[in-house]
């Protein structure tokens, strides 16, 4: 198995490499660095030397990616590409074009995505997983239909009505919770009780039809049946074996996100004014703010691979069939 | 069934425990902070600088205006706006000079003034806010573990300002790597400075690991000088007359050396504590806090210099009762908090909930909040009525205009036809409609390029522009029979060419393009339909739009303007012919040039308010109205609402600086939150009943199928 992670994080060069050329060509297809820096310096009386000295300062006055006028390996070297990728590739994210240490602001603003992501899929995997289960218990019955119908009722609404009733709701007609806002530290828990509760309720419907549509292929086979006819009772044959077997999907959905969990959530960020992550990105492509860009998307593109190497080596751990060489 | 209601008293439990600190659970605050002395205020995104040699935004204002004191504010009672001394003891001695730089007297013409000379006098004892910069000790060696909370914890001091801030902060406009925004436009202005750039540049090159507090204070700029440690001069080209306006924005406001030292100490730089973030100033308050994903906390400054509450202000102040503070000291809250608030919901029901003082009205909320009566004022809902909610409006000083590009082929142009054409679009495009439907009716239509409240602009029947409107018992706007008129004089008659007899279209660049902007896009459409043009859409991003306006390539679009100081200059010079933003990169987006106007811009340019002035701004207006280079659109109004604690509240559209003067009754605003968000819990008990009542068929069905056969 050794062996195959670190093939496999072999193969993470080359991918980043490739992630990285392609953010840079769509990036600067839409965005020459003087309409970076018009965007950083404001409409009003700006001149053409104080675009030139914004470029200058920052790196941006170089070649893209060829650089005629040097010789040898600076022709590549000497470029805007080679001096914003290389630092990535070592972590070091560098500072954004607005002049703020990039690494220090997601250290500062994973915290409160993490504060609302973790609990969220904690909470609404245990949920969905519970009440698929109890769908399956109930199969056939009115309250299966009923259960059905429940999830693809939550389905058909969007995310945002969810956050948009809940907030009217909950924090304004019930006045239980704060309606946005963030305090750091215990404090937070009544901050973040509102948006778990939806993240949770708005996921419901997708996720219990998910998880049942697994446990009715589960429950098909034929140790399902093997079990009833021992005399074991539904629950235990659901909980302890239909459950246990259905592992492998059920990782591979968690385990691919959770590196991706300090990302948070844009929408449901903007509107509970938690200060996390969720729109780093989107604020940055906005502001045409490349140095932001280029480090998100490569560290998005790294946790991924990484949650993909995750998924695989839990697979091992779930089910002893599986050898990864 | 067990499971479940353990779930629920958790839950429960959870809101109580969370929330027993405070007397009701929904407080977004800590707790105690609703109880004291604070301004609760929000920012939609995050400041970019506030760094005054950079900031040039309201957002940004909005926070460094109660930090950094210029050396003159804008009185926050008395309309017109009238510039008085804020750090400045008096304001500006002016003195004028010939090209051999011999004295003038003040009766000396412009073009005899080739320099002037700012004698700028500062009050004695002024004193910077408590901040760990001017612990010198600290410059050489910090805690390596130091973040942004513990900044404010380490040993602090102050000093007494003097000229050098001053000069300091003009010689941090012109370094190239300050990249001030307004470096460029003042190197036009102060002597010098644009020289003083090129050497820093020289030296950035030659020295780049030389301190920049070094760099700048081993030059000088030849057009600013010190006299003393109160006084300094600034010497400008020819007569400028609004430089004292330039003078009255936070670009000009003091910065200590000492701060910027502090700041380049590559551990706070790793942490982005810099004084892009973390300003230095002598205002009333001072930044406690910055989190600009969360909040900014600002704290009254201990060692603020004595400033009082104006004893004089406008009739209509007067009228409001708003001189019963009159002679205190300011300022008259101990703390502001800026909450981040993204979107406008959550801000408008935390609004509603008393948790914000003070809140503009999205459209979203407006029909909530605001009723217009027949006679078609503005008032407030009964909804807000009941809470005592206040509604101030103000016309803002800025345009929102249509604009036909000069260089165009079809509509720009000095020919009588293309002149018509555009008279005729002029009629035919209803801004009344636009500020009815995109506005909520808040809006007045522009007659001419000055807004409302500006010298220049003219009210009622004086006031209205005759190619568009005629005065009928008020203000009326003329048939589209007279457009479609004009239309047939200018060649195209009905929409059509008469020389090519292929129907009018007419192209409109735009960078909003996306679904939201659909209605207006339609609208605008339809106006053209009107005289039977055809109207594409050209829609496009930010980057390209701009790049076209730059190159001259668009033919019509929609922009506005912001005032930067309350003088006609500001907005006439929008359409002053060396401004033109394809021939010389200024502001003049339309491209529009006229010999006659510029000559009459650069005479009133260097004039004092008087009648003569008003009669050139009035000759211009009438030649601008006659070319129409725009549709000139509307001024947006601002609607505001504040609750019944939040005192003193005034509109000014040109200060930055009010809130020292707001005052909170924040006995009052504890008693309506208290009063309008006090827990409901009786619904959750009725879910807690209906999910008992579903429990039992469940639980029955479980009984059954546990009890039946397994195959």
């Amino acid at each position: 198995m050794i062996n195959y992670i670190i093939r496999r994080l072999l193969y993470v060069i080359p991918v980043l490499i490739g992630v990285n050329v392609l953010t840079f060509i769509l990036f600067f297809v839409v965005n020459s660095p003087d309409d970076m820096a018009r965007m950083q310096l404001g409409d009003k009386h700006v001149t053409q030397a104080s675009i030139d000295n914004w470029k200058q300062q920052r790196g941006y006055d170089l070649p893209l990616l060829w650089n005629e006028e040097s010789a040898g390996l600076s022709k590549a070297s000497n470029t805007i590409f080679f001096t914003k990728s290389v630092g990535l590739f070592v972590f070091d994210l560098g500072i954004s074009d607005n002049g703020r240490d990039i690494a220090s602001d997601i250290g500062q603003r994973m915290w409160p995505s993490l504060a609302i992501a973790i609990p969220s899929l904690i909470i609404g995997v245990l949920v969905n997983i519970t009440f698929s289960l109890l769908l399956i218990f109930y199969r056939g019955s009115f309250l299966e239909f009923a259960g059905v119908f429940f999830c693809i009722a939550l389905m058909s609404i969007s995310g945002l009505f969810y956050i948009i009733v809940g907030q009217l709701f909950v924090g304004k007609m019930l006045s239980l919770t704060p309606i946005s806002g963030y305090v750091p530290g215990l404090d937070a828990i009544k901050f973040i009780i509102l948006p778990v509760l939806i993240g949770v309720v708005s996921g419901l419907g997708s996720g219990v039809r998910w998880y049942r549509s697994l446990f009715l292929e589960e429950s098909a086979k034929d140790y399902v049946r093997t079990a009833k006819a021992k005399g074991l009772s539904d629950l235990q044959v659901l909980f302890k074996h239909v459950l246990k077997n259905a592992m492998i999907p059920i990782l591979t959905g968690i385990v691919v996100i959770l590196p991706l969990l300090f990302m948070g959530s844009l929408i449901t960020e903007s509107f509970f004014g938690i200060p996390g992550l969720g729109s780093y990105t989107i604020d940055a492509i906005t502001s045409q703010d490349f140095a932001i860009v280029r480090s998100m998307v490569f560290l998005g593109s790294f946790l991924y691979i990484i949650g993909l190497l995750l998924t695989d080596i839990s697979y091992t751990l779930v089910d002893p069939r599986v050898r990864l060489d | 069934m067990l499971k479940n209601l353990t779930g629920i008293f958790f839950f429960t439990f959870l809101i109580v425990a969370t929330g027993c600190s405070d007397s009701v659970l929904n407080n977004p605050y800590a707790s105690g902070e609703g109880s004291s002395n604070v301004i609760y205020s929000s920012f939609s995104e995050r400041p970019k600088h506030l760094d005054p040699a950079k900031a040039y935004s309201s957002n940004e204002y909005a926070i460094i205006a109660q930090i950094y004191e210029p050396l003159f504010q804008y009185h926050y009672l008395i309309r017109p706006y009238q510039l008085e001394p804020l750090s400045a003891k008096s304001m500006p001695e002016i003195k004028y000079f010939d090209k051999d730089d011999n004295p003038l007297g003040a009766d000396a013409t412009v073009s005899d003034i080739a320099y002037s000379e700012y004698w700028l006098t500062i009050s004695d004892g002024i004193q910077f806010q408590p901040h760990p910069s001017f612990n010198l000790e600290l410059h050489k060696e910090l805690p390596t573990d130091i973040d942004a909370e513990q900044l404010y914890q380490l040993p602090s001091t102050t000093r007494v300002l003097t000229s050098d801030d001053f000069i300091y902060q003009i010689k941090r406009l012109a370094d190239p790597a300050t990249q001030s925004p307004i470096a460029g436009l003042m190197a036009n202005y102060i002597i010098g400075l644009s020289d003083f750039s090129k050497r820093q540049s020289a030296l950035i090159k030659q020295f780049p690991s030389l301190r920049k507090t070094q760099r700048l204070q081993s030059d000088t700029i030849a057009g600013v000088r010190k006299i003393n440690g109160q006084q300094f001069v600034i010497k400008i080209k020819g007569k400028y007359p609004q430089f004292v306006n330039w003078l009255a924005m936070p670009f000009f406001a003091p910065m200590p050396w000492e701060a910027d030292e502090f700041y380049s100490n590559p551990i706070l730089k790793a942490k982005n504590i810099t004084l892009d973030w973390f300003p230095v100033g002598t205002g009333p308050y001072y930044l406690t806090e910055n989190n600009p994903n969360r909040r900014i906390v600002l704290a009254k400054n201990p060692h603020y210099h004595p400033a009082f509450y104006p004893k004089e202000g406008s009739i209509h102040a007067q009228k409001i009762g708003l001189l019963k503070d009159a002679g205190k000291q300011l300022p008259l809250t101990d703390n502001v908090i800026f909450s981040l608030e993204k979107e406008s919901i959550p801000y408008w029901n935390k609004f509603l909930q008393g948790y914000y003082d003070a809140s503009g009205i999205s459209s979203d909320s407006f029909d909530q909040a605001v009723n217009f009566s027949s006679s078609g004022s503005a008032g407030l809902t009964d909804n807000m009525l009941e809470r005592n909610i206040g509604l101030q409006t103000a016309v803002t000083t800025s345009s929102y205009y249509l604009g036909f590009n000069m260089l165009d082929k079809v509509v720009g142009g000095n020919s009588e036809a293309n002149k018509k054409l555009r008279q005729a679009i002029s009629i035919a495009v209803d801004y009344e409609e636009y500020i009815s439907i995109f506005q909520n009716g808040r809006g007045v239509t522009a007659q001419s390029i000055i807004p409302p409240g500006i010298f220049g602009h003219l009210e009622g029947e004086k006031g209205v522009n005759p190619m568009v409107y005629e005065w009928r018992d008020g203000l009326k706007r003329r048939s589209i029979e007279k457009a479609k008129e004009l239309l047939k004089e200018a060649g195209y008659e009905n929409g059509v060419d008469s020389t090519t007899g292929q129907p009018l279209v007419l192209y409109f660049d735009t960078m909003d393009s996306g679904p939201d902007s659909k209605a207006r896009l339609n609208w605008l459409r339809k106006q053209f339909k009107k005289l039977n043009i055809k109207l594409v859409i050209r829609g496009t991003d930010y980057n390209r739009f701009q790049e076209k306006m730059r190159n001259g390539n668009a033919q019509m679009f929609m922009w506005g303007w912001n005032a930067d100081y309350p003088d006609p200059e500001n907005f006439m010079f929008l359409l002053y012919g060396k401004n033109a933003k394809a021939v010389h990169g200024g502001e003049n987006a339309s491209n529009y040039q006229n010999p006659t106007f510029d000559t009459l811009f650069e005479q009133m340019s260097t004039m004092e308010n008087s009648p003569e002035r008003q009669e050139i701004i009035d000759e211009m207006i009438k030649i601008s109205r006659e070319d129409a280079p725009w549709l000139w659109g509307f001024h947006p109004k601002a609607f505001s609402l504040y609750h019944s604690w939040y005192k003193n509240a005034y509109p000014n559209l040109m200060a930055n600086n009010k809130t020292k003067y707001l005052k909170i009754d924040s006995d009052l605003r504890k008693k309506y939150q208290e009063k309008w968000n006090q827990p409901v819990v009786w619904p959750l008990i009725v879910l807690l009943i209906i999910v008992l009542i579903l429990l039992v068929p469940a639980y029955l069905m479980f009984k059954r199928i546990e009890r039946s056969t397994a195959l």
